[in-house]
């Protein structure tokens, strides 16, 4: 299908590789090396022992470096340049996708894509926020932020996949809705708010899954869902790190702390309660083996939507809307009795 | 066209209008007033007792001020405004019912760093004030009507929703919704509370769930915008009322203008994110002055729920 599925993608990928990502690189840079001219070697000794040594110290630094990211490395990683984006995973995680444009008032935006495909057997509307791959792209995709016609363009399709009984899988991956003049003379913010407010009510089961960056009211204007689930490596935050260290730290050099104080990765989520389940990645991240990102995308998402499946409409719409009304810590004084 | 002369006015304070500006530099806002153009700084002027209208220079005695809530009695720029203040204007005398007067921000996500959340929710209970968080929510009578009524403050952390606004509005609609009353809700914000993470983004969907049920029992819900009105509240429940009006000269919008300036390196359109650039572009139903927003409220609820048996 798409060339995310071929394994030989992985070294390609690495071309494009983090700081922290910077010593698995280099072995991987060796082990390319060698295995370039393998026949070349006059003694004939093999190479294959070499070879399985490097893969296996590759193995440990990428174990070593994964398992102690940083908040602010794992932002790092949800923007990598070749993390898969969620037209790949229409791709690969779903079947036979179909897309379907525009929002039937003004354009169709292409930083949000979305149309009809098949989760294994079952017919779903699938819809995300996309970036693009190269600087092409990312100006037809407008670096995957939406105008106010995305925001209508899925509410479209979402009320479309409501009258056909289709569910409804939203993917995420976006650093927030366009600041523009023309975003905001089309009420962008308006077009956010009513998908909020409508797809609490819709009687399909909705999935969302932040893929990459859940950039703040932009994503959560696709993201009102039954499950909210959210990649291994993917954040989801009320403010990019480096606009809240623009403001509280006046320095957006403090966009690390901030990452760490705003608690945005998958596990703080998930220990908050503000995520129903963390998909987990292949080791080195989704972009470093994309089709095993996919695959595990798919079971998490067969597994929550069978489950939101099995109530009746009615019930899903109570307790979508029981899960968002329970968010939020606060204090009553005793001494208020109308607190109830 | 009254708008467009406040408009220049206002312009006329900016010093970068050097066509506007008279042979002393010191004070360009007196055009219109020229016996009070000589007089250099109010600073003599002792605290509390008159306030110089930012928009026509005028000097105001404070109590006219807010006898006139807070709308300048010249020019009619509309000073901010209190929560409590506008609650007393709007309701009639002692009828309003506050709701979760208690309820109280916690730092659940032990925000540390540039700033400690804990730290600024301490410093504002210390200063005492009328808020406790930034928003007073309750049941009143206007006219003749019963309303659920929210009024925001940006006083209070530049009126951010964090839980506190969040749980309170949603209670509030909830009981709109099971008593059958119509709601008002003023907004005034600067957006999400980044204290609270992700909680705070979550009030947006909480909110908006709330109003999607009180629609549905087809309740009038009037969401009135005042300055400033950005990003969280804008793009939630304050966007979506059956009604949407605007004070004058409110700065609304979902990106503040700055930001937009730095991404897009764009000039923006004059008068961009006011309250009349966005009646123009289709957002808000109409302008209400202040003075006159009692009246034109119970006006709609006159018009909008005839027949209706309060629950």
């Amino acid at each position: 299908m798409s060339n995310i599925r071929e394994p030989k993608v992985r070294l390609v990928a690495m071309k494009h590789y983090l700081d922290f990502e910077r010593p698995i690189y280099e072995l991987q840079a060796k082990l390319e090396d060698l295995r370039a001219h393998p026949d070349k070697h006059t003694l004939g000794i093999s190479w294959e022992d070499e070879l399985q040594q490097l893969e296996r110290k590759i193995e440990i630094a990428r174990r070593e470096v994964f398992s102690q990211l940083s908040p602010w490395q794992r932002v790092q990683l949800a923007r990598h340049p070749k993390r898969p984006y969620s037209l790949d995973y229409f791709r690969a995680t779903f079947n036979g996708f179909e897309e379907l444009h525009g929002d039937r008032l003004y354009s169709d935006d292409r930083a949000v894509v979305g149309g009809f495909a098949l989760l294994e057997t079952r017919r779903v509307m699938v819809i995300g926020t996309q970036k693009g791959r190269d600087t092409k792209e990312n100006i037809l995709r407008n670096f995957g932020s939406a105008h106010p016609e995305g925001y209508r363009k899925a509410l479209r399709l979402m009320k479309m996949a409501d009258k056909f009984g289709l569910p409804i899988i939203t993917l995420i991956d976006t650093a927030g809705a366009y600041p523009g003049i023309g975003a905001e003379e089309r009420h962008i913010a308006e077009a956010i708010a009513v998908n909020l407010r409508e797809m609490m009510l819709l009687e399909v089961p909705i999935i969302a899954a932040v893929i990459g960056e859940g950039g703040s009211g932009g994503a959560l204007g696709i993201g009102v869902a039954d499950r909210v689930l959210i990649l291994e490596n993917a954040y989801y935050s009320v403010i990019s790190p480096e606009g809240c260290a623009a403001i509280l730290w006046k320095d957006r050099k403090a966009s690390a702390q901030a990452a760490a104080a705003l608690k945005i990765t998958a596990t703080d989520l998930r220990q908050l309660g503000l995520v129903d389940d963390v998909v987990p990645e292949p080791l080195g991240g989704a972009h470093n083996d994309p089709a095993a990102a996919a695959m595990s995308l798919r079971t998490v998402l067969t597994r929550h939507l069978e489950e939101v499946e099995s109530m009746g409409p009615r019930l899903r719409q109570h307790t979508r809307y029981g899960k968002f009304r329970s968010f939020g810590h606060f204090h009553e004084p005793q001494s208020n009795p109308k607190a109830a | 066209m009254a708008t467009k002369v406040l408009k220049k006015k206002q312009l006329g304070v900016d010093p970068v209008e050097p066509a506007l500006t008279p042979s002393s530099p010191a004070d360009t806002t007196f055009l219109s007033k020229p016996k009070l153009g000589p007089r250099v700084k109010k600073k003599d002027i002792p605290e509390g007792l008159w306030t110089k209208c930012p928009a026509c220079g005028a000097l105001i005695y404070d109590k006219e001020l807010d006898e006139n809530q807070k709308v300048c009695p010249k020019c009619r720029h509309h000073f901010p405004i209190g929560a409590r203040e506008r609650i007393n204007a709007l309701v009639e005398t002692c009828s309003f019912e506050e709701m979760d007067a208690m309820m109280e921000a916690v730092d659940i996500l032990k925000f540390t760093g540039a700033a400690s959340y804990q730290a600024k929710l301490e410093g504002l209970r210390k200063r005492g004030g009328l808020m406790r968080d930034a928003v007073v929510t309750g049941i009143g009578t206007i006219g003749r009507h019963r309303l659920a009524l929210g009024v925001m403050d940006f006083s209070f952390l530049g009126g951010s929703m964090g839980s506190v606004v969040g749980e309170k509005l949603t209670r509030l609609i909830e009981a709109a919704t099971s008593k059958g009353l119509p709601i008002l809700i003023i907004s005034t914000s600067g957006g999400a509370r980044m204290y609270e993470g992700m909680f705070s983004l979550m009030q947006m969907a909480k909110t908006c769930g709330a109003l999607a049920y009180h629609a549905r029992e087809r309740l009038p819900y009037i969401s009135l915008l005042v300055d400033p009105c950005y990003a969280g509240v804008m793009a939630s429940y304050a966007s979506v009322g059956d009604l949407i009006l605007a004070e004058p000269q409110a700065k609304i919008g979902f990106a503040g203008a700055r930001v937009i300036k730095d991404t897009t390196q764009a000039e923006l359109p004059e008068g961009f994110q006011t309250s009349e650039f966005l009646q123009q572009h289709g957002l808000i139903d109409t302008i209400v002055d202040r003075l006159e927003m009692k009246a034109k409220l119970v006006g709609y609820l006159d018009f909008l729920m005839v027949g209706r048996q309060v629950r």
